[in-house]
Formats: structure tokens, sequence, C-alpha cells
């Protein structure tokens, strides 16, 4: 399902959108955005005019109606571009939804049911090669699944019962062993039915900035339809009897059409470039709350470091060689797979040049880590049973009871070599071998590449980013001094998750954050936004807001780009639609008045040729600039991480200021052109 | 456009400057029921016993209903209360001249008039109103109508500055702490100030005077009714007289002139108002008078700036209020000095520009900067006739009003007009950052939305739709003296300055008819109590709501740009309802004029 965005006028998509923007006529559809509402009635109201018309001006009339139809055509058919788009996206979704069959256990007996009539809570079985029929926990079981076809991964995943990796999605295939899933979503309800549904604009429920936003220009439109009302009493006091077309034209030119007509493709298109990263979100409230996220809770693992620590240093204690205790390190991490011993393996061979050895050439059996010894290691067993030699490395604490239990010493410089190296951030692991302790191995986390600069970019845009996770305070600091985040929670468990993000909202901040595990899940549902990753369960995915299909953590950042982004356009677009009346003022009022009163002249600043072509350019103009400017609304206003300040003022001096003067140089232009036509 | 002018309107603006924080500190002080000022040991017993008599608990804060609520029964009993007075004043003490009961048309207008701050006046105060009736009945009015709007300003800045709570005060400790700290010292001052300069205050008789040189007149015949009598053509039957005595005014003036420019209320004592000699003797009275109109309001600002730990939020307000007014100033100063060419074709200097209306005391500039400043506060008072003004001249203080009265503003109106507008400015600011919008921290939401513009709503139905009527219907029509665009200017002037309370109007239209009695009587009561619901409950929503901390992603409320944003909503978003109408009245007057036609 990644894909690129479709390019902004693909037929595909521009065809159908056409006829879709007929199909929204509708006046039961128009009316729910009340400024194209009373553009159709206006519209309507002068086709009507056209038969009762002068026949001089009839044609100026018609071409007046014509006008007004294309304006709400044009905004329809936005609309519609944003919806197809959406679709197209949809339509590869909707693939993985095909019609299955689901074997459901009901009473410990299999039977073959149709995935549509599975209910919440039912019980299904998938072996190799069955899709699985809807979203759901792996209850029993363990399986390998190729989410290719929401995630666009080709790399199979591991689900399993239990732990913080049991959630499935409805549509992915199960490639090996047998599962048994708990349903946990009714068909229509899951994560994809939710995502298609608002990609395609049909339950898109509009989010309170939007709301917002329609109530200012609902009622920008009363006020302008009240203006235009009454001056029809005033131009018959004056000797000036406007006619009901140019009324409407003057009304059409002065309520926000421009933003009115664009409205819901930026909140479509905005969803649908959320979809575009790869990231289901269950309402556009969600995403809206995004851009207004000024705390951000990120998991240390994965966002701010490379997930794993590497060793960077060996310290040996007094008395041994560091080719020693680098060789010691080595041995104890031959086996060792975790990330740590691997890089312990290679470090040792970058330094000292030591080979790694085979296990079985030595003789050895790896001892794994466990939480009770809390070390890793070998035995070495030269020619019995019994082990002659026992190496080990872990934590201070467990090496040395592990020393002294031997009857060794555990130096008092190796202790402070520990301290010093937990200072710097970094992890210590001891190394000895039965009872002599040969040193120290320093690791560390990597944090990942860019992302201070990413962090200073947050700080500019007023974003405080909180670095969590479960390394001691030391530790913790050491690495958010490095990453450059704000603050840290250190040795965090799920509980103060909770707290610290309701303490951040109490002092009213609004807080993202990222989780997987079942623990996570209070802290998603209390988040404003709560991104679940994919890999995690599915207690954590309903809990969360939005799913991230990568699993990627530092797609929260993203996320509270595009939020932004869409209140921006719409923003912008407002100050555009409304600044542009100034221009259209001039453009209309003069040409209404000239019959009656022709001192007016000097007032029709654009000189423009006749009453009838400013009036016409005007309305062509109102309508033309709903084209041009749908690709901005579906692209989205290009968005800059800066001060609210500095963005303000770039916005303002784009949109406000071009709003001022763009349309007088528009309608000049047209008019140029219709009379060049002989139409005005 | 003479240097003299240029250093007066330094000079006024400097004064202006300079009383906005003692002002802003003191209202700090005012109100807050526990505030402190140095009247304490004076006025705390009587602001106590005041409280005790009327049965209030001071420390009892009110819910924004309950305030609205409060706000609206006492400004119903005051308007009930002046009613009476005016109906039965002939029963009533203090009425040397013996003048009858006020009809009851004119005492409903009269009394919706002084409640709702506006004093538009239907008649002449010295042919019409006993002294019981001018001090009772409306100087009362004159402090409270006066108090009541700041009073609501206060609970609204409360409700910006307050956060997570219901309350925002108490309507009867800001009425009564406004009225006994504020308006009853300051004008007491400003009272004896103005007798000082020759404002007459006494109880006398009218003083009559033999002219030295006795002259025929031509006057409009009136009925009993006190209307004028028409001929077929509705032209005024007009009677000729000779007129060999003055009556010449007396009465309690400077009392009320005082709390008529420090109130923002506008009433003139006389029919001339403030271009009469004794309303306004000198020069000094007049820069005086005008400085007051503006001080509360001004004031008001900064107190914004205090009580929101955001002093330079209040002075970017003060300096969008400061800009527009100046822009008025400097417009209708022109118009006036370039004159009338009509005038400079029969032979007037054009240096001398139009004098017409105008006291040649006061001059252009002073006439020009007078109804600016008194249509830019919704004073009302006028020291020259708007009428009479160039058609570009008069544009200002018809546009002034129609902004809504917030360029500093009627006392208290002003400022809660203006923060409406602010409201807007910053939620669509707020959508051009990426953010909900927040002011102050706190989030502009749909409710918010709605409440803001439906206070501008009503302002352009109350406008638009009465003229509309008007100017069409023939009792609108009959009040008109003036045809073509000036008679449209006249009619959109009396409904904006009814709306808009600010009380001025373009002379030529009479309004004592039944129909405009009942119908601006109305426009007044909608602009101020349908105004305010709305801004109060606005103000209800916004001290429930959390307070954001500020960081780099909130845009300052201050500065330049904000600045610049606050003005444009202003002119986009006030403005434009009514400019299509203002083009068929002044703006094509001017035009028509500069080709040679009046009206």
């Amino acid at each position: 399902m990644t894909q690129k965005p479709a390019s902004l006028f693909d037929w595909n998509i521009v065809g159908p959108a056409i006829g879709d923007a007929f199909k929204k006529l509708n006046p039961r559809l128009m009316v729910k955005n009340p400024v194209m509402f009373v553009t159709m009635v206006g519209a309507a109201l002068t086709t009507v005019g056209i038969f009762t018309a002068d026949s001089a001006l009839r044609s100026f009339v018609a071409q007046l109606a014509i006008w007004l139809w294309f304006t709400v055509l044009f905004a329809n058919f936005a609309e519609a571009v944003a919806e197809g788009r959406g679709k197209a996206q949809a339509a590869s979704l909707r693939r993985a939804r095909k019609e299955t069959m689901a074997r459901r256990l009901r009473n410990g007996r299999e039977e073959k049911v149709p995935a549509p009539i599975l209910h919440k809570g039912d019980l299904v079985v998938c072996e190799a090669g069955d899709i699985i029929p809807a979203d759901g926990d792996v209850v029993e079981g363990i399986a390998s699944v190729d989410e290719a076809a929401i995630t666009g991964e080709s790399a199979p995943v591991i689900r399993e019962s239990g732990g913080d990796r049991s959630a499935v999605t409805g549509g992915t295939r199960v490639l090996s062993d047998r599962i048994v899933i708990r349903v946990t979503a009714d068909k229509g309800a899951g994560f994809l039915d939710k995502m298609i549904a608002l990609v395609e604009g049909a339950r898109r429920q509009k989010t309170p900035n939007e709301i917002a936003l329609t109530i200012l220009l609902a009622a920008l439109t009363f006020i302008f339809l009240l203006v235009c009302v009454t001056l029809k009493p005033f131009g018959i006091y004056s000797g000036a009897a406007f006619s009901i077309p140019v009324l409407v034209a003057l009304l059409v030119c002065l309520i926000p059409t421009t933003i009115g007509g664009l409205l819901s493709a930026i909140g479509i298109a905005g969803m649908d470039r959320v979809l575009q990263r790869n990231v289901l979100a269950m309402s556009g409230r969600a995403v809206e709350a995004a851009g207004d996220v000024d705390v951000l809770l990120l998991d240390k693992t994965g966002t701010i470091t490379l997930g794993n620590r590497m060793a960077v240093g060996f310290h040996p204690a007094p008395g041994v060689e560091s080719n020693d205790l680098a060789a010691s390190a080595q041995l104890s991490s031959l086996a060792d797979e975790t990330p740590e011993g691997r890089s312990i393996v290679v470090l040792a061979k970058e330094k000292f040049g030591l080979r790694a050895r085979e296990m079985h050439e030595l003789e050895a059996t790896f001892v794994p880590f466990t939480a009770q010894t809390r070390m890793s290691g070998v035995d070495l067993h030269a020619n019995g049973a019994q082990p002659t030699m026992r190496v080990r490395k872990g934590a201070a604490e467990a090496v040395r009871g592990f020393v002294e239990s031997a009857g060794g010493m555990f130096p008092q410089s190796v202790a402070k070599t520990v301290d010093e190296i937990s200072h710097r951030g970094g992890t210590p692991l001891v190394v000895a071998s039965d009872m002599i302790t040969l040193g120290t191995i320093e690791l560390k986390d990597v944090v990942k590449g860019g992302i201070k600069e990413r962090f200073a970019q947050l700080r500019k845009m007023g974003i405080k980013t909180v670095m969590i996770t479960g390394d001691n305070p030391l530790t913790a600091a050491a690495i958010a001094a490095e990453a450059g985040v704000d603050d840290f929670m250190a040795e965090a468990t799920p509980e103060q998750k909770l707290k610290r993000i309701r303490h951040e909202q109490a002092e009213g901040h609004l807080v993202a954050m990222t989780g997987d595990g079942t623990n996570d899940a209070p802290a998603l549902a209390q988040a404003d936004v709560g991104v679940a990753m994919n890999t995690g369960t599915q207690a954590a995915r309903e809990a969360g807001n939005m799913v991230d299909l990568d699993s990627n953590p530092t797609k929260l950042l993203d996320i509270v780009e595009i939020g932004k982004q869409m209140l921006i356009t719409r923003g912008s677009l407002t100050t555009f639609s409304i600044a542009n009346d100034v221009a259209k003022y001039f453009a209309i009022i003069p040409a209404m008045l000239m019959a009656t009163f022709p001192e007016i002249a000097p007032l029709n600043i654009m000189h423009l040729h006749s009453p009838t072509s400013a009036i016409l350019s005007a309305v062509i103009f109102n309508a033309l600039i709903i084209i041009a400017l749908i690709p901005l609304a579906l692209r989205g206003v290009a968005y800059k991480p800066m001060g609210a300040l500095a963005i303000l003022q770039r916005n303002l001096l784009i949109y406000g200021f071009g709003g001022l003067v763009v349309p007088f140089i528009g309608i000049k232009l047209i008019d140029l052109i219709i009379t060049a036509l002989h139409l005005g | 456009m003479e240097a003299s002018g240029w250093i007066q309107l330094a000079i006024f603006l400097i004064a202006l400057a300079l009383i906005t924080k003692p002002m802003g500190l003191y209202l700090m002080q005012v109100l807050d029921p526990n505030g402190r000022t140095f009247l304490d040991p004076v006025l705390r017993p009587l602001e106590r016993a005041t409280y005790r008599a009327m049965g209030v608990t001071p420390n009892e804060d009110h819910t924004w209903k309950q305030y609205t609520l409060a706000m609206l029964l006492f400004s119903l009993v005051g308007c009930v209360f002046t009613y009476a007075i005016l109906r039965l004043q002939n029963l009533l003490p203090l009425n040397p001249q013996g003048f009858t009961a006020v009809n009851t048309d004119l005492a409903f207008n009269t009394a919706a008039s002084f409640t709702t701050n506006t004093n538009w006046q239907n008649y002449g105060g010295e042919s019409t109103l006993s002294y019981f009736s001018q001090m009772v009945g409306l100087t009362f009015h004159n402090f409270v109508s006066a108090a009541t709007g700041i009073a609501i300003s206060g609970a609204l800045v409360r409700a910006i500055a307050w956060h997570s709570a219901k309350t925002i005060g108490n309507f009867w400790v800001d009425l009564v702490r406004v009225t006994y700290y504020l308006l009853l010292p300051v004008c007491l001052v400003l009272a004896v100030f103005l007798v000082s300069q020759g404002m007459i205050q006494n109880f006398k008789p009218y003083a009559k005077a033999t002219l030295v040189e006795p002259m025929k007149v031509q006057v409009e015949k009136k009925n009993e009714r006190g209307e004028t009598i028409k001929d077929a053509s509705g032209k005024a039957v007009t009677e000729e007289q000779t007129v060999t005595k003055q009556n010449i005014v007396q009465g309690p003036m400077a009392s009320q002139v005082a709390i008529k420019m420090l109130g923002t209320n506008g009433g003139g004592y006389v029919n001339a108002n403030a271009a009469h000699p004794f309303e306004n003797p000198t020069p000094l009275s007049n820069f005086l008078q005008m400085l007051s109109i503006f001080a509360i309001g001004s004031g008001l600002t900064y107190y914004l700036g205090r009580m929101v730990k955001n002093q330079k939020h209040g002075w970017t307000v003060w300096a969008a209020m400061v800009i527009l007014f100046l822009g008025g100033v400097l417009l209708c100063w022109w118009a006036e000095s370039s004159g009338n060419p009509i005038h400079q074709h029969l032979g007037v200097a054009a240096v001398d520009g139009n004098m017409e209306g105008k006291e040649v005391r006061f001059g252009i500039f002073n006439s020009a900067l007078f109804a600016t400043v008194t249509t830019d506060a919704s004073c009302g008072a006028v020291n020259s006739m708007h009428d009479s003004f160039t058609a570009l001249g008069g544009f200002v203080p018809l546009f002034n009003i129609q902004l809504g009265e917030i360029i500093i503003g009627g006392v208290g109106a002003g400022l809660y007009g203006m923060l409406v507008f602010v409201v807007l400015a910053v939620f669509i600011a707020g959508l051009m950052v990426g953010r909900t919008p927040e002011y102050l921290g706190k989030k502009i939401e749909a409710y918010d939305v709605k409440m803001a513009m439906l206070s501008l709503l009503i302002l352009a139905i109350s406008i638009l739709g009465f003229a509309a009527w008007a100017i069409v219907s023939k009792w609108g029509l009959a009040g008109l003296n003036n045809n073509g665009p000036h008679g449209l200017s006249e009619i959109l002037y009396a409904f904006s300055s009814g709306a808009g309370n600010n009380g001025s109007a373009f002379a030529g239209l009479s309004g004592n008819t039944p129909w405009y009695n009942t119908t601006l009587g109305l426009d007044m009561l909608f602009g101020r109590f349908l105004m305010i619901v709305p801004i109060m409950a606005l103000a209800g929503s916004l001290v429930q709501k959390k307070v954001a901390p500020p960081s780099a992603g909130t845009f300052p409320v201050h500065g330049g740009t904000f600045l610049i944003l606050l003005l444009g909503t202003v002119l986009l978003i006030g403005a434009l309802n009514f400019l299509p109408a203002l083009t068929l009245g002044p703006i094509v007057e001017q035009f028509l004029m500069q080709g040679g036609k009046l009206f």
C-alpha cells in the first residue's frame, strides 16, 4: 500500500470526479456546506433570471448563471478529486478485504463461515496459507504472518499469543504454523474499514477546528446575505434598481467561496497524506490534535537511539592486560546473539585483531542470560564434564557476587570505572573469569543521526520532547543530553508514564506518545494523540488513536507536521478568501452604480471595460480561483518547522497581502480577455 | 491642514498616552472588590451600606448567566424608572418652566436611549425636560449605564485572565464600585473645573434677554404634538415671527456635562450640545472634554494588559485603536480642509475649507477632531454639525460608528467590542500557524467563534435591517429633510448611531415621530443588550478554559504582526459589511459633490 501519491490530476481520478461534481449538486448534500449552498441557490435564481432579463442583458445574465454554476461545480469537483485520491488509496486497502471464509471455532468444533458474519469475541483458526478474516488477538500459538497487504513490507512478521506481538489485522496472510485468533472487531469496525471510510470522505466527521471555521464562514455568509438583501431597498431609494442576478453576483463574490469550496477537500487530502505515510488514523480529530501537540513522549529505544547498545571500549582491571580482557570478553560473547554481544565480538576484532573463534573448537558451552543470574558467558570444558573455566560478563553487582562466591576479590578500581561509565551514560558490563575480575566493557547507546537537529526544529515549533527509558537516571541523563531532548523519564514504568501524561495535561499541554505493549495501553488512551505500533498488541492498538503500520516511532514527528499543515492550509485560504473581497468590491460596486451615478467612474480603479464585463470578470475570477487552488488544497501549504511568529508573518504576507493583490491582477486580466472575446 | 492642528493633535495623543497607565492602574483597584484606593476612608462605609441596602454579598461571584441576568434586570428597572419620570414630569418637582409630560413614544425612545448609554435625543433638552427629569431621570443613567459598560468589560477581561473558573465577578459590586470610586469622584473634579471655565451650574429659571436688534425669522409651523405641519407637496409650512426676546438656558449643566463626556454618554444639556458656549466655553474645556471621552476606554486597555499579565498585549490593542483613530482624524480633517468646490465657485476662499455647521471658535481641526473622538468612542456629543460636513468628512463619523464603536469606544463597550475582533483575529491567525487557535493560552473553539460572530451579526442586522426598512417605508422617508445620497446617509447614520449606542446625529433627520422613536429605541436596545449577551456567553466560555503555557508554537498577541492582523480583521470583517451601503451614501455623494451636485 505504500505508494506514491497520485499525481494531482491523474485522469483516473479526475474523470470520475467530474461526474461526482454533478452528483454532489443534491441539495441535501449541499446544505452541509452553507457557503456553497447559498452559492447554488444564487445560481438557481440567476438561471431563472435569464428568462426575465431584458433581451439586451440576456447573454450577460446567462453567462453569469453559467459561471455561478461553475463555482458550485468547481467546489464539488475539488471535494470529489480529494475523495477520488482517497478512494485510490482505499482501493488497495480494500483489496486486502477480499471476502474470505473463516474457520470459526464453536464449542471446540471448527466450522466454515463467511468472514463478514464474524462477531467480536469469536474464535477462529488460521493455518499456513489462510487469510486472517478479521482484526483480532492471537490467543494460542505462534505464526509468521505476511502483512504486505497493508504495510507494503514484504518481510514476514511473527505474531504470537501473549506478549506484545499478539495483534493481527484482517486481510493479512498466515505463512506458517497455526494460530487461534479472538476476533476483536465486527465487520466494518476494523482498522481498515475505518481508514477506508475516512479517506473516501464517506463517514468523515468534521474536526473541531473545521466546525469552528465553518461557523465563521456561515456567519460571514449570513452577514453578506444581509448586506446584499438590504442593498436592494437602498438601491430603490437611490434610483438604482439592482437586478437579482447582479445582487447574486455581488453576494457570491463577497461570501468566502474560495475556502468554502475547498474546506472539505483540505480535510480529506490531509487524511490521505496521513495514509501515504502508512499511518491509520481513527479520526480526523486525532490528526488535527497532533498539530496541537506540544509535548512528545518518545521511547528512547528505536526513536532516539538505534535500538541497541554497542561496545565502545575495554577498561581492564589493575594487573590485567587489555588484550586478555578483550579476549575473555569476546569469548563470553561468542554465542551471545544479542546485538550487544555481537558488538563486543566486533570491537575485540577491530581493536586487538582478535578473530572470533568457534564455540565447538573450544569445547565451550554457552550460558545464556537469565533474569536471576543477570549474567551470560561460557563454560570451558577442557576434557571433562566439569567446567575448567567459567567466564562471565554482566551487571557489576551480579559479577561481584560471582567473583566473591568463587573466593575472589572485586577490585575497588573496577567499581570506580563502573561508576564512571554510568555517569557518562554508558552501560558497564564487568567480565570475570572464575575468581579473577578482568575489567569492564563499556557499552553505549548510539543516538540516531540527525535526531538532534530534528528535536531542535521541534523546539522552535514550541514542542517539548521527553525521552522515556527504563535506564537508570545517570544513563538517561547522558543520552538525553546527547540527543538534545528537553527532558527525560528514567526507570519509567507504565504507571509513571500515565502519571506524567496526566501531569502535563493538567498544565495545559497536549501530549502525544507512541507505544506498543499492553502495559502502554492506559497511557496511550490518556494521551491526546496515541500512536500504537502495528507490531504491538491489540490492546495498545485499540487504546491509541492511530496505528503506525511501519512501527516506526519517529513517524510521530511526521504526523505532527501533517496535522499542522492541515490547519495552516485552512487558515491561509480563509485569509486569502476574505482578503479577496477588497478587489471584488472595487470591481462590482462601481459597475452596479455606473448607470445611476456616472460620476462614480473614478472608483473603477482597475479601469474595467464595462459594468457587465466588470461583474462577469469578478464572478469568473471567483470561480477559477477555486480550480487554481485545488492543487494547493490537496498538497497543503508548504510547511517548514519554525517559530509561530515566523510562520504567521510568512503566511500573512503570502495569503493576506497576496490575497489583496492577486484578484486585482486576475480580474483585470479576465476583463481584458472577455472584452477581446466580446463576451462582456 | 495647518501646523497648529498638527501640534494640537500631537498634544492630544501625548496626553492620551499619559493618562492611560494611571487610569488603568486605578481601574485595577476599582474593578477588584478588595481593591484599595485613596478614597477608601470616605467611600468604604458608603459602599458597605449600599450593599446592605441592596442585600448584596460582595464576595459572592456570579456565573456569566447570573451576571448577565443581573445586568439585564437592573437595566430594565432603570429603563422603566426613567420612562415613568418622563411621563410624569409635569407632576414632579423642579420644573420651573412648567414642561408637560413627555409623550409615550418619545419617552420610550429617551428611556431606551439613556439606559443603553446612547443618549440619542429626539428632543431639545432645554425646551422639553424639567430639571428633575434631566438630573434624576437622565443623569442617573449617565452614571449607571457607563458603569454597566465598564462592569461588562471588566467581567470579560477577568474571564480572559482567570482560568478553570466558573464565575466572572459580581455585577452589583462592579456597578457600585465603578460608580462610587471612579465616575463620581472624577466627575466632581471635572465639573468643578468646567465651572471654572465658565460653565453654568444653578437651578434658576431661564434668563430672558431683550434683543438689542429685534429680528424676523421664518419658523416652521408646528401642531400641538410638536410635529411640523406640512403642505400638500410635503414641504413644511413656515410663518414669519419677530423675535424681541431671547430665552437663555440655565440649570445644573456642569454636573451633567462631566459625566456626559467621561461616561461617553453624549446627551447634551442643550440641543446644540458641545457647540453651545455654555456647554463648551473655552478651548481648554474643549480639549478636556475630548480627553475625558477617551480617558476610561483608553485606561481599560492598560487594565486588560495588567490583568492578563501581558502589558504589551494591552498596548497593542491600544495601538490598534489609536491607529484607526488617527486614520479617521486625518481623513476627516483633510476632507473638511479641502472644503467644497461648490462653495469655492461661489467665492469662498479655498483655504477656509468647509466651515458650514462649525463653530468659528473651534475651527476645522477641532471640529474634525471632536467629530472623530465622539464617534470613535460611543459618546455622541458634538461641537459641530456632522450633517454639514463634506460627504467624505461625514463618512468618517459614520464609518467609525459602523465599525462597532471599538476605536477606544464607549466606556467598556469599546474594549469588549474590540476583544471580539481580537478573538476573531486570533482564530484566523491561529489556524495559519497550524495550531488550534489560542488567545493568551486559551483555545478558541467553535462556541467562542459562534458567540463572537453573533455579536457582529446583531450589529449588522440592527443597522442595515432598520435602515433598509426606513429607506423604503413612508414612515422612514417622512423624516427626511434631504434627498439623494445625503438622505440615505442621514438614515444610515441614525440607525448606526442607535445600534452603536453613539447618539450623535446627522441632523437633517426629523426623528421625533412615533415610527422613528420606536424603531430607534429598539435599535439602541438591540445594539446594546443583544450584543452584550453573546459577549458575556463568550466570557462564560473563556473563564472555564484551561491555560496552555506559551511556547515558541504560540504566536504572540503583541507587536507589529499582531497589530497588522488585528487592524486587517477589523477592516475586512468589520467594515466590508457596510461599504456597499456607504457607497450609495457618502461615497457617491463625494463624487457628485466634485461634479457640482449638492443635496
